[in-house]
């Protein structure tokens, strides 16, 4: 950290002390802050269960591997995994491809009804989730007593589900990165022969990837995280992780100690994945390309 | 109006002009770029409509109807309740809109102040790191972790801290520091407000702070070289560069965060069960219970609704004011 | 603009209709049919030490079934956070299992619903006659007056579980037999970090559990004969007041308890922390925390006085699972089949021994394996001094209610606040004036 003045930077004046150490005290509060729990997570799921409950110590007396081993037999964790990724991934990539569309025609066309369009769009974001569930599922039954497409229990159904959540934040975060990609640009685009579509793909997309990454990663978290409607439209089969977990706790015995431990091996692939994004997320590419 | 105009002029003048297989193509290209647009935004539509839309409107629909379990095994025979559902809730001199009065002012006050810490801590986390230092790429990472933890396991570690006998907090509050008198209660009384305060923030920050960072990607280096050979110092390239161009992402976010920590149901369900002591009784764990704990989904959606047009009203206001001076972007 | 409108319009009316006319048929004809005569699909509920226990437990049992009828019965065990939201979505949506567990304090508010097979003469008579089950077990399974909405398949019954040594350790020779003696045992014990009582006192079904067993030892129900909320009958506010105290005026029970929900006071007890607690088959638990079972003992729960019986003798709640059929069940007859298999003798024996509950079918109770040291106290108590909960449609409106209020009752008494008859009466109230008008 404390190089920072000597490197090339992107302003080129050094940054005063003041701002190094306001950014000092203020990164490190925050790491403590945010690790705390993360902290808490690994020494709990390194102990016996009769351990996990008493008295908190910050040095555990005694550790154990055993939640380790002991969280695959518990609940099948590796069949939940798998249908979390399956439905989060797949809700991810249909959210990002069809939010790129909308925001594309937004961004770019005038056309009657965009006003109504990103609105109305806006307005399902202020309506408690838990009032969907019941209607959902109702629609859901319906439509697969009608067509034969099972759509409650099934992942395609969740999918639907968690891509459709996502898809209004999508819509309205892609509108503003596109907008700010100069419209010469695709007007450029198209003159050398470009279709709408060749200059979406070719040049917005492009342009705009930090925050296509970050819409993605809000879509897939947005599935990886959801309990509730989870809960009602799986079944053993499809159950994902976010309520798979709770299967630690049950009527007489609360597993903290797997809790724990299931949770940091399932999370382990996605701050993985992360790691790997982050590079997207921050490159700067649109600034390149803009100017 | 003009929609059906438009292709009948087109077919005029391509019929004057050229008749043969050119009329078709143009009148085609003209339909494309009109309907392009349409087509584009189709599968959103469609999805909303099917996810959202719908089951919204169905909802409206309950809130007039008295809809228990007598009626939930066919939700079409329950009788027709009028207005019934909506006098309940804001009959604020009986127990159930009291109740309801004081979960929604509850939830006003840790939605401002949860909203504006998220916030704070993105943007401010975003801003510092913005130019490279060693361990950035890991700190970013890193801030990313609560976001990535399971909702259950993350809010249930909180919970497990809080803990009045065993958990850390106590812990260091009052075994190592000795600040208080006797160990308090995080999970009762009037504290677990600040409880879910804290877990809130620690959840919903990161993703403030994932949106900042995008944002500031957009920011073209050069402006930032013209003002430090203005002479401009890091605070105040902050000040006038970074934080202006970020409004767009801002209104966004700040309206996104706003709107989601007020429905936000899994962190105070998950931290305090089926009943949230007073103080942290949040709107959608109050809603649940006056819905599915007991059965009742006509008051549960009148509550909705209530709530719906209150969030209108105030987005609408939002936007509103957040866009003035700004130019409107679409037509 | 007018036509996107219009298009948006038509697109939700139409949806709207479809899922009108098409659920007005979702559920209808709740007598079931014989479409499906080879499978079924079964919600178990989770008794055993995770999901997966439980699968081990019933699956060779279900093969059994599949053997003997040709039925193939697909099993789901669903956790108990979800299983009413499940029911009430597949109650909702006619799309549900064919068999069913079902908590058997529900009976009533789910047999209101209408979407559970009603368990008249003749069903009865296909499962081997009503007469066939213990009267307690069956006192929860629906109103009074209506036809039960399902079958009694496990029983419990709360008892007082005491830590030996403690008790050794304070001078303490006997176990309390009633509350008087267990407030007087308790100040004894509670000394040195040590407490003689746990609670779970954010824990709404307990909390119930509890003061309806006190408040019908003061000779309260919460409920009238004809169903209306009663809960502030002099009994009931005395019930409750009895039962806080515990913590606010005795001080045996230690204030943390009020925020406990997970079962921390099962982990103290086998931590040696608390002497006693009351519960339900508690022995799995005290293993799965470490405690050897030579390490406890369990003794019926306490009486105001004299002996545990029925009316104010009553010293627990019936506690339990149901089984139940789904009304409009496409397999009928082999979900009779599968409630007769799983409340056979046999069956009865291997599936509550593997769950240490114990059976409500007569014939099966009498096998010695329920009467261990462990399970006797419990078995006793259903037999001659166990009650049903109030077996009303809002019953879980009542706990949800009632709960709170025994809830911020503890919170006070923990932050030190006066619990009195005025302030207990007060939550009561309240809590009353939240009970749908009737």
């Amino acid at each position: 950290m404390a190089d920072t003045a000597h490197r090339p930077s992107r302003s080129p004046m050094a940054p005063p002390r003041s701002f190094l150490w306001s950014r000092r005290i203020f990164l490190t509060l925050l790491t403590v802050f945010v690790l705390l729990p993360v902290f808490v997570m690994v020494t709990s799921s390194l102990k016996p269960l009769e351990d996990v409950t008493g008295k908190f110590q910050w040095i555990p007396s005694g550790l154990t591997i055993r939640p380790y081993f002991d969280i695959w037999e518990t609940v099948p964790l590796a069949d939940y995994f798998t249908n979390s990724l399956i439905v989060a991934g797949s809700a991810t990539v249909c959210s990002v491809v069809i939010a790129v569309f909308a925001a594309y025609a937004v961004s770019r066309y005038t056309f009657r009804g965009k006003r109504v369009f990103t609105v109305t769009v806006l307005s399902t974001q202020m309506f408690p989730g838990i009032l969907f569930l019941l209607p959902l599922f109702l629609i859901y039954v319906n439509i697969g007593n009608a067509t034969g497409i099972a759509l409650f229990g099934s992942r395609f159904g969740l999918i639907l589900t968690y891509l459709t959540f996502s898809l209004p934040f999508s819509i309205w975060m892609l509108i503003g990165y596109f907008d700010s990609v100069p419209r010469d640009l695709d007007e450029a685009a198209k003159v050398d022969g470009c279709g709408p579509l060749g200059a979406l793909f070719r040049v917005i997309v492009p342009a705009a990837i930090p925050g296509i990454v970050a819409v993605a990663v809000y879509a897939f978290m947005t599935a990886w995280g959801e309990v509730l409607f989870a809960s009602v439209m799986t079944n053993d089969a499809t159950r994902t992780l976010a309520v798979g977990l709770q299967g630690y706790s049950t009527q007489n015995d609360v597993y903290w100690n797997q809790i724990m431990a299931a949770s940091l091996v399932v999370s382990l692939p996605v701050v993985a994945g992360f790691l790997l994004l982050q590079r997207y997320l921050v490159t700067g590419l649109t600034a390149g390309a803009v100017k | 109006m003009t929609t059906t105009a438009a292709p009948a002029t087109g077919e005029r003048t391509a019929q004057r002009n050229d008749p043969g297989a050119a009329p078709r193509r143009r009148r085609s290209g003209r339909l494309r770029r009109i309907g392009l647009p349409y087509l584009l935004l189709l599968p959103a539509l469609l999805l909303e409509l099917l996810v959202h839309l719908v089951p919204m409107v169905i909802g409206i629909v309950v809130s007039f109807r008295e809809l228990t379990q007598f009626y939930v095994r066919d939700w079409t025979t329950s009788p027709w309740a009028g207005l019934d559902n909506y006098t309940l809730s804001v009959d604020f001199d009986a127990p159930v809109g009291q109740a309801l009065l004081h979960s929604f002012l509850i939830t006003c006050l840790f939605t401002v102040l949860s909203v504006g810490l998220c916030w704070l801590l993105g943007t401010a986390a975003a801003v510092f790191m913005q130019e490279t230092f060693r361990g950035r790429g890991f700190l970013r990472t890193l801030f990313l972790v609560p976001y990535a933890l399971p909702v259950y396991a993350a809010v249930i570690t909180w919970a497990f801290m809080f803990q009045r006998d065993n958990g850390l907090i106590n812990h260091v509050i009052h075994d190592q520091l000795g600040l208080t008198d006797s160990p308090p209660f995080w999970l009762l009384g009037d504290n677990s407000f600040f409880t879910l305060l804290v877990v809130s923030v620690w959840k919903g920050w990161p993703f403030a702070f994932l949106i900042m960072m995008a944002g500031l990607q957009n920011i073209p280096r050069d402006i930032y070289e013209a003002a430090a050979l203005d002479g401009a110092g890091v605070w105040q390239q902050i000040r006038r560069i970074t934080l202006p161009s970020l409004r767009p992402v801002n209104q966004v976010l700040v309206l996104v965060l706003f709107l989601w920590t007020f429905n936000d149901f899994n962190t105070p369900f998950v931290l305090f069960g089926k009943s949230a002591p007073a103080a942290a009784d949040l709107i959608s764990i109050h809603i649940y219970q006056s819905s599915f704990q007991t059965w009742n989904f006509g008051a549960g959606s009148a509550m909705s609704v209530l709530l719906l047009l209150f969030l209108l009203v105030v987005t609408g206001l939002y936007l509103l004011f957040t866009s003035r001076g700004k130019k409107a972007s679409d037509g | 603009m007018r036509r996107i409108r219009a298009a948006a319009v038509g697109a939700v009316t139409l949806s709207l209709v479809l899922t009108a006319a098409a659920c007005g048929g979702g559920t209808s004809g709740a007598g079931g049919s014989n479409e499906q005569p080879k499978t079924l699909t079964y919600w178990a509920s989770n008794q055993g030490a995770s999901l997966e226990a439980d699968k081990k437990v019933l699956q060779p049992e279900l093969d059994k079934f599949e053997k003997q009828t040709g039925i193939k019965v697909k099993l789901e065990v669903v956790p108990w956070g979800d299983l009413l939201n499940r029911i009430l979505t597949a109650t909702t949506s006619g799309q549900g299992p064919d068999v069913l567990n079902i908590g058997n304090t529900w009976s009533a508010s789910l047999q209101a619903s209408g979407a559970l097979l009603p368990w008249d003469e003749k069903n009865f008579d296909a499962i081997g006659g009503k007469d066939r089950f213990v009267d307690s077990a069956l006192g929860s399974t629906g109103a009074e007056g209506q036809d039960p909405a399902a079958v009694p398949l496990y029983s419990m019954a709360y008892a007082l579980y005491y830590n030996k040594k403690m008790f050794a350790d304070a001078g303490v020779k006997q176990p309390p037999t009633t509350w008087d003696e267990l407030v007087e045992t308790g100040k004894k014990l509670s000394k040195d970090g040590k407490w003689a009582l746990g609670a779970e006192g954010s824990n709404l079904s307990n909390n119930i559990h509890q003061v309806f067993v006190l408040g019908k030892q003061h000779g309260a129900d919460f409920f009238t004969a004809d169903g209306k909320p009663d809960f502030t009958s002099d009994g009931a506010v005395a019930a409750v007041k009895q039962y806080v105290d515990l913590m606010a005026k005795d001080k045996i029970i230690a204030p943390g308890n009020a925020e406990y929900a997970q079962n921390q006071s099962l982990s103290d007890f086998a931590k040696n922390k608390t002497a006693m607690v009351l519960w339900q088959t508690a022995s799995a638990t005290f293993t799965s925390q470490g405690m050897d079972e030579s390490e406890w003992g369990v003794v019926p729960a306490p009486v105001q006085s004299g002996k545990p019986g029925q009316g104010t003798g009553v010293n627990s709640m019936v506690a339990g699972i149901n089984m139940a059929v789904f009304g409009n069940t496409k397999n009928l007859d082999g979900a009779k089949d599968f409630v007769k298999f799983m409340t056979s003798d046999k069956e009865q024996i291997v599936l509550n021994k593997a769950y240490g509950s114990i059976p409500p079918v007569k014939a099966a109770q009498e096998d010695g394996a329920f009467g261990t040291f462990a399970l006797s106290p419990l078995r006793e108590a259903l037999a001659t001094s166990a009650a049903a909960l109030p077996q009303v449609p809002e019953e879980s409106q009542f706990e949800t209610v009632v709960g709170t209020a025994v809830k911020e009752l503890f919170a006070d008494a923990a932050a030190g606040r006066p619990v009195t008859t005025e302030s207990v009466k007060a939550k009561l109230e309240k809590a009353q004036q939240q009970m749908p008008k009737k």
